[in-house]
């Protein structure tokens, strides 16, 4: 019998990989070969989905982009002894785009069969979970203060600090609520380890449990992602079967139960307190701070909240140690980043490596420049409320303090590439849009300098009082900046300002113009 | 999708699965409208009493967010990412030409979408729920010409 890998991620479907599964089945099954089909994760080099591999007796081979019409092509090269074709990509391990990554929190994606617990267990996983059993909540929380892992999510917070400040508060209740709510254009690396690695997730979560005190836990996924819900549903459901998940934790005394809540369709419910009202079934608006949810968070109680990132990438600093993962990185930025490399870009998909790389390496080395084939013009880093940078700030070291000092800001591991088509004026009239879309209403900066912001901006389009219209923005901005309560009024003038500053051309060539 | 008529009976069946819940009226009322393919009118009432708050609770979380609607769907539901991502790959120019493209149809909804994680296979779409990649008219047009 030979085991074929098909990704089941939903990118991968979402180009074929569902056609290519039921082809390479019927055309097996009419040539009387025994092929068993897996279907993986996503290895995350998504320019090459759908990505078929076959293990042989040499490892895995991988053949990509794979179309239902090449099924065919593939066994008479006879593919499943590794025989030779024109999509054949040799060993899987050893593609470069690949093997110079350096994968912590996506070592298995992509590798196992998302819901087979033997298949996570001999891959590492569970590992952290019984060491964290093993130890007081203090030295849990300890070792993930010693780490320096901090919050994926964008803010960057360290992860100790805030288990902490959760263990410290007494409480006859704590929660533990992941934010799977991924609502930035740009990044889609929450999704796959929902969809190729959840296990991994529920055992963060579960560490977090023990580490607090906390018994239950809540992940808040977006509609958005169907795929990834019904996974996470399969997922908690045979974790609980199996002992790592429910009462009395493989064996101990340990008990923690996850259950699901599903967005509405809510950007903002992204920002942790509105995500809280989200789950206790109300409308998304923003809390004020303090309290803060480490102390006063879901239902009043103390509550950790943290992405998915982070908590995914707690088992590897348990199992693996805190020096180890404090061994990677540059400055107060340790460990390894998920980037995402998407928008116009030739080679996108998932770039795991040690922060301090640059972004002219993600973009050139790996994303391979643009997909059009046109020249770089911008670059959007960190979603919606990230800054556009210019070509000219390749240079820049990817970690967060580097990209603040250079007017930026990491966020969520994002990138999105544009060409020289890109009209900036139009981008920065889009961030104004999208907040006043999404914005929750309870500051005014947010709910109506929005709104302003947009129409001052196309005036700006249009060619009326460029240079007072332009004065006019960047007051707003500072006000929206400062007046606002969370970072979706907060952070809506990063990309605004960040075009004007580097794209100025792009404002002031419109007089006139009736664009 | 073919979603059943209203009926209070069913609605207070659909109601009683959530409404213990901590929290309940955000996911009851996901849970009417997974049933009936939207939020009807007589269930908001229904929905307050069971979960214990005011009618005007109800409406403002009904009202607040996107995906909850309160008139039947279209049979056919897609929807086009024209966030930044999609952007860069020409998404508003797809969003436009599918929408004129379909304009007659009046068995298809095409709605925005504020990304759906597919953005290195952009512009993306999703055609009843099913992710798409490198979306053209030409294969959205093709795809909902063969539902």
């Amino acid at each position: 019998m030979t085991i074929v890998y098909v990704p089941g991620d939903s990118a991968a479907r979402s180009v074929g990989a569902d056609q290519v599964a039921i082809e390479i089945a019927s055309q097996a099954n009419a040539r009387g070969l025994d092929v068993q089909i897996v279907r993986n994760g996503s290895r995350g080099a998504l320019f090459l989905e759908p990505l078929v591999e076959v293990l042989t007796s040499s490892g895995r081979i991988a053949f990509g982009p794979v179309s239902a019409d090449e099924i065919n092509s593939l066994f008479e090269a006879d593919f499943l002894n590794g025989g030779d074709h024109v999509l054949a990509l040799g060993k899987s391990d050893e593609i470069a785009w690949l093997a110079k990554q350096d994968r912590v929190t996506f070592a298995r994606v992509g590798i196992i069969d998302p819901l087979s617990i033997s298949d996570y267990e001999s891959h590492g996983g569970l590992t952290g979970l019984r060491k964290a059993l093993d130890m007081k909540s203090e030295d849990i929380v300890e070792q993930v203060t010693a780490s320096g892992l901090r919050g994926r999510g964008g803010a960057g917070f360290p992860a100790g600090i805030k288990w902490r400040t959760v263990l410290n508060t007494v409480g006859e209740k704590k929660y533990i609520c992941c934010n799977a709510d991924e609502g930035d254009s740009g990044t889609f690396a929450d999704r796959m380890v929902m969809e190729g690695d959840p296990f991994m997730l529920l055992e963060g979560m579960t560490i977090a449990g023990i580490a607090v005190g906390a018994t239950e836990g809540v992940i808040y996924i977006r509609s958005e992602y169907p795929d990834a819900i019904e996974m996470m549903k399969k997922a908690i459901v045979l974790a609980n079967e199996f002992g790592s998940l429910g009462e009395n934790i493989l064996g101990t005394e340990r008990s923690f139960h996850v259950r699901i809540r599903v967005g509405g369709g809510s950007y903002v419910c992204g920002e942790e307190t509105a995500m809280l009202e989200s789950i206790e079934g109300k409308r998304g608006v923003v809390r004020s701070k303090p309290p803060l949810p480490a102390i006063e968070g879901l239902f009043g109680k103390p509550t950790v909240i943290n992405n998915v990132l982070t908590l995914a990438t707690v088992p590897a600093v348990m199992s693996g140690g805190a020096d180890a993962y404090k061994a990677r990185g540059v400055g107060r930025s340790v460990g390894t980043q998920v980037f995402q490399l998407g928008g116009n870009i030739a080679r996108g998909g998932i770039v795991e490596l040690a922060f301090g790389t640059t972004l002219g390496s993600l973009i050139n080395d790996y994303g391979d420049g643009t997909f059009t084939g046109k020249s770089i013009r911008a670059v959007q880093i960190g979603g919606p409320l990230g800054a556009y940078l210019p070509a000219s700030s390749f240079d820049v070291s990817m970690d967060y303090e580097s990209l603040l000092a250079a007017g930026g800001m990491l966020g969520h591991g994002g990138l999105v590439l544009f060409d020289e088509s890109v009209d900036m004026a139009i981008q920065a009239k889009f961030a104004m849009e999208f907040c006043a879309l999404e914005s929750c209403g309870k500051c005014t900066p947010c709910r109506i300098g929005s709104t302003r912001g947009a129409e001052t901006i196309t005036k700006i389009i249009d060619g009326q009082d460029i240079d007072g219209n332009k004065r006019l923005l960047l007051d707003l901005c500072e006000v929206m900046t400062d007046g606002s309560l969370c970072a979706m009024g907060g952070l809506t003038p990063l990309p605004v300002r960040s075009a004007l500053l580097h794209f100025p051309e792009d404002f002031d060539s419109r007089i006139g113009a009736t664009k | 999708m073919q979603f059943p008529a209203w009926s209070q009976e069913r609605a207070l069946d659909v109601i009683a699965r959530t409404s213990g819940e901590p929290g309940p009226v955000l996911v009851t009322l996901q849970g009417i409208q997974e049933y009936f393919g939207y939020v009807p009118d007589g269930a908001v009432a229904l929905i307050a009493s069971a979960c214990n708050v005011s009618r005007a609770d109800v409406h403002g979380v009904l009202t607040f967010y996107h995906d909850l609607r309160t008139e039947l769907p279209r049979k056919v539901q897609i929807k086009i990412c024209v966030a930044e991502a999609c952007q860069s790959m020409g998404a508003r120019d797809v969003a436009e030409s599918a929408r004129k493209s379909v304009i007659d149809n009046l068995d298809v909804e095409i709605s925005n979408a504020y990304c759906l994680g597919n953005c290195a296979l952009a512009p993306a779409a999703s055609v009843d729920g099913k992710l798409r990649g490198r979306v053209s008219v030409k294969s959205l047009v093709k795809e909902i010409s063969q539902l």
